[in-house]
């Protein structure tokens, strides 16, 4: 079996490497088929037949031990090293499947873009995707920057996409600021990893910082700068405002890869630091990412309840889920320092199970945002309304993903949540006696922010797809092409699949867990049940569950068609003694957010317009800000500005001044070098 | 393991059966109170026999979804019933979920609920919908709480297993569980829509919260989502019992105990549907956005049990 799956020509490691090759080649090919258009719309199949293989190379790299190669290229010094372990390999099928599903989809989104514009389209996203395997792949610090910075650039120019609009340009500007901050503070990260061997540049590779020793208080400068870089990537509260921009400006699939696969990439790189690169782990660490965790999930949900934007929706449902599958790293670290190796196993589990379903439900309802958006031209809520009428594809296929999302048997988003919150209740006997206090407070939390994705999924499918269709212009709304509807098929038959066979997933994830804990996941069910730790203390068999709901839905329409009789009587619906109905009456998804906003009010700031009883032309208008935005960023932006201005001052345009400060520095550096 | 598969399938269909009859009683008792006359205890099952005979009318331009919904809420609520443990500990399909899948089989139902009501796009429909929504983002993590609580003590969260641990304790008492049975209770009344959080038998626009979200809903498709509402008063009932008042449940495979545990289950249903519309009769509803602080409270309650089970028992 694994013979055949590594192919007798190249170590899976090239293999991946192949496929990244291909990815650039078909990019920079994209460009020179401006003039062939029948060429240039082969290009995004391809690529998505690309991402098929990668998840293929991955689920082999899974099986087989891990393997490493240097390519010729890079720093003198510092040949790229590529390496495919389990935990990459797990992380590439996740990239392959979701990117597959998403390319898919891309490919019949774009087709009726302009050729120009399309061909440069197809190289940012090509690159994105190599850059993404790439940081994946990477075995030093070198190759790791490189890759981080075109994953970084590359999807900056894919939010620009629509570049002449000025809000999609100040959105890309932030998303490509906060990535910076964050790629310094990585850069610095992987300073203090290499131990302080000055001179080497050989040093930087992950097998010589696997080695360093390091005292406690560096790792935990290491770790905090690794904490902050990867979390201005994944959306970590505070750094988090870039995601509600950029992902309304980025073309759908664009959105759909960036929230699936790329945030994941930080929460690859988060694991890759702490538990392979460091050698020690320190239990505080785990207490504050826990902490900044579950912050970040409640933060999100709040926000994504009150928002009208569909795709600003769910950036910042992107954002809660960053939360919990943070809280995860966080238990996970937990009970790793605690010395609780199986519980630290199973939290593990929950994280990658989590992160593998996030990729392909988020992935899912950004392309179906995609195809509305397509077909109506229309991303804010309140002008959508009765879709599933018009869109039964796209309707149905995004149902699932959201259901799966809000966390309901027998889809996925329930599998990882119960896992979790399974870790959170064998936390009894941690040593620390602290602790034991923090987690029921945690569980709440997570079982708080799992149940308000509930609502917000309501909010988000009720208002979008089902009612009225609130402007007469959406009955024309045509479904999705053949190739969107396959990519969303695919998505969704991930979300079912990941969701019913739960035993299975748990033993393919079983290799990066004992690569990074030493332990593994024991199933103590068959394939049929999952039973994590012991099946007297949990057990959960989604097969059964489903069969039986089922059954149960089949008998009861037999019965009642049978029994009683299945007329039909169609009539306006009930006016309430109202006359005149309008779609404009139903909710909107301001109002479907009020509660929210009336109970946690104290978390945003809220503008109201609301005219004056004589205006003629009445606007109404309420915004829910995100109150970190004037708290915290507005003071830097501030202070940078006037730092900036008292530079300023500095220069005058007369070319005298400049040769004394010249001159100046000249003095300065003899005195300072002489001395 | 046949008799098993037997007794689950009874066990089941008995829930199915009995449901609206603890709906009568629950009724019968809050009329007296009221010093009304009393409807027969068998008026619900009459009510789904009309509904059944009646024919349909739907809304024009409704989708599948709508259709759909009441035999999905059914369904899910059967099968919670089929996983709580009534008369016989420890069935068969009891490992299929475990307390965690069983709120989700809850939010299931709830969440296909809300989305066949805002399928019409009348205002009432959406506005049960966001309300019952509200409701329920906070009463489900209070019950995951109560749930906790209970798995903390029994170190499981499979049903049969708490109930078995539950029973056969010696006598001791918990505090954690006293804290979790306020806020069960709390939870209960939220969840089927009774007072103080809702009110079952009125329509009145600036107060209802699940009727407006049937009121599209007749004959078939209302009577199996009474249906469903009465087998989740039951199921509901039945939890609490197996969590707080377990004895006289029938342990594995033991036949001969059947008989006392239906026994058991009668009177404590008895009691617990007259205890219901006691609290019922002597509280008023709360304001819509009481409901919050009320569920608010049941949450932290609900919390507190864990919290003082890890500083008193462990």
């Amino acid at each position: 079996m694994i013979s055949i799956l590594a192919l007798p020509l190249a170590d899976h490691v090239e293999l991946a490497w192949g496929i990244v090759l291909f990815w650039i080649g078909l990019g920079f090919a994209a460009l020179f088929l401006q003039r062939r258009p029948r060429l240039l719309g082969l290009v995004f199949p391809l690529g998505a037949l690309g991402a098929l293989f990668m998840a293929g190379v991955g689920g082999a790299g899974l099986l087989l031990p891990g393997s490493a190669v240097v390519l010729p290229i890079g720093l003198p010094e510092l040949h790229f090293h590529l390496r495919l372990d389990a935990l990459s390999a797990y992380f590439l099928l996740l990239l392959g499947g979701a990117g597959f599903g998403v390319t898919v989809y891309a490919s019949g989104y774009f087709k009726a873009m302009a050729s120009g514009p399309l061909a440069l389209l197809a190289l940012w996203y090509h690159l994105f995707l190599a850059g993404m395997a790439t940081v994946l792949l990477a075995d030093d610090a070198y190759a790791f920057m490189v890759a981080w910075e075109v994953m970084a650039l590359s999807s900056y120019f894919l939010v620009t996409t629509d570049h002449k609009i000025p809000e999609i340009r100040q959105a890309g500007f932030l998303y490509l600021l906060i990535a910076h901050v964050g790629a310094v503070a990585l850069l610095l990260c992987f300073g203090v990893l290499q131990g302080g061997e000055v001179g080497r540049t050989s040093a930087y590779t992950f097998a010589t910082m696997r080695q360093a020793e390091m005292p406690p208080l560096w790792a935990s400068v290491a770790f905090l700068l690794a904490l902050f870089g990867f979390g201005a990537k994944a959306g970590l509260v505070p750094m988090h405002v870039w995601l509600p921009e950029a992902h309304p400006a980025a073309p759908s699939p664009v959105s759909a890869l960036m929230s699936g696969v790329m945030l994941k990439t930080a929460i690859y790189g988060l694991l890759r630091v702490t538990f392979d690169l460091l050698n020690v782990q320190l239990a505080w660490w785990g207490t504050l990412a826990l902490a900044l965790g579950l912050l970040t999930a409640l933060y999100g949900v709040i926000f994504a309840a009150v928002q009208s934007d569909m795709k600003r929706l769910l950036a910042w449902s992107s954002i809660e889920n960053i939360g919990i599958l943070l809280a995860a790293f966080g238990l996970t670290l937990i009970f790793y320092t605690d010395g609780k190796g199986a519980l630290a196993a199973l939290t593990l589990t929950a994280l990658l199970y989590h992160a593998l379903n996030h990729a392909l439900f988020k992935g899912l309802l950004f392309v179906g945002t995609g195809s509305v958006l397509h077909a109506t031209g229309e991303r804010r809520m309140g002008r959508l309304g009765g879709l599933i009428r018009f869109m039964p594809w796209t309707a149905w296929l995004t149902l699932i993903g959201a259901l799966a999302i809000a966390g309901l048997p027998p889809l996925n988003g329930f599998v990882s949540e119960w896992l979790l919150l399974q870790a959170f209740l064998l936390t009894p006997g941690l040593t620390q006696p602290y602790l034991n206090m923090v987690i029921p407070v945690a569980a709440a939390t997570v079982a708080l922010a799992a149940a308000l994705a509930a609502y917000v999924m309501v909010k988000f499918y009720g208002v979008v797809f089902l009612g009225q269709p609130r402007e007469a212009a959406l009955r024309d709304a045509h479904e999705a092409g053949g190739r969107e509807r396959l990519g969303m098929l695919w998505l969704a038959a991930g979300c079912v699949l990941l969701g019913l066979f739960p035993a299975q997933v748990i033993e393919i994830l079983a290799p990066v867990v004992r690569l990074l804990t030493n332990q593994t996941l024991v199933n103590d069910g068959n394939w049929l049940f999952l039973a994590p730790v012991d099946a007297q203390r949990a057990s959960y068999a989604p097969l059964i569950f489903l069969a039986v709901v089922l059954a149960t839905l089949l008998l009861v329409f037999i019965w009642v068609r049978r029994v009683y009789h299945g007329r039909v009587r169609r009539s306006d619906p009930w006016d309430c003694g109202y006359p005149e109905q309008d779609p404009r009456m139903q909710d909107t998804a301001e109002g479907f957010g009020q509660p929210i906003r009336q109970i946690f009010g104290a978390f945003m700031r809220v503008e109201r317009e609301t005219p004056d009883p004589f205006d003629r032309h009445p606007r109404y208008r309420g915004d829910s800000r995100d109150k970190l935005w004037v708290l915290l960023y507005q003071p830097i932006a501030d202070l940078t500005a006037w730092l900036s201005a008292q530079a300023g001052r500095l220069q005058h345009g007369r070319i005298q001044w400049y040769l004394i400060y010249s001159f100046a520095t000249l003095i300065f550096l003899l005195v300072f070098v002489t001395r | 393991m046949s008799t098993g598969i037997f007794l689950q399938i009874a066990q089941t269909l008995a829930a199915i059966l009995l449901a609206p009859l603890l709906m009568g009683w629950v009724n019968q008792c809050r009329a007296w109170l009221q010093g009304r006359s009393a409807p027969p205890l068998t008026q619900p099952y009459r009510t789904l026999r009309k509904l059944f005979h009646k024919d349909a009318v739907i809304a024009h331009d409704t989708s599948p979804l709508f259709r759909f919904a009441p035999y999905m809420i059914f369904a899910c609520m059967a099968l919670a019933a089929g996983l709580v443990p009534t008369l016989a500990n420890d069935l068969p399909f009891s490992p299929a979920a475990d307390v965690i899948a069983l709120v989700g089989v809850f939010a299931l139902a709830r969440v296909f609920l809300a989305l066949a009501a805002m399928d019409i796009g009348t205002s009432f429909g959406t506005l049960g919908a966001r309300r019952e929504m509200l409701i329920s983002f906070l009463a489900e993590p209070a019950l995951l709480m109560v749930f906790f609580t209970a798995s903390l003590i029994s170190q499981s969260t499979e049903l049969p297993v708490i109930v078995e641990t539950l029973a056969h304790r010696e006598f001791a008492i918990f505090p954690s569980l006293a804290f979790a049975a306020v806020a069960f209770w709390m939870v209960s009344v939220a969840e089927n829509a009774r007072i103080p959080v809702d009110n079952p038998t009125t329509h009145l626009e600036l107060t209802m919260i699940h009727e407006a979200m049937i009121l599209e809903y007749s004959a078939r498709h209302l009577a199996l989502i009474e249906w469903a509402v009465a087998l989740k008063l039951f199921t509901y009932s039945t939890l609490g019992i197996a969590l707080f008042l377990p004895w006289g449940i029938a342990p594995r495979g033991d036949l001969s105990a059947l008989p006392l545990a239906v026994l058991a289950l009668v009177v404590k249903m008895a009691v617990g549907g007259a205890a219901l519309s006691l609290l019922e009769a002597v509280s008023a509803k709360v304001r819509l956005f009481r409901a919050p602080e009320f569920l608010g409270t049941a949450f932290l309650l609900g919390v507190l049990g864990m919290l003082i089970h890890f500083l008193l028992e462990v």
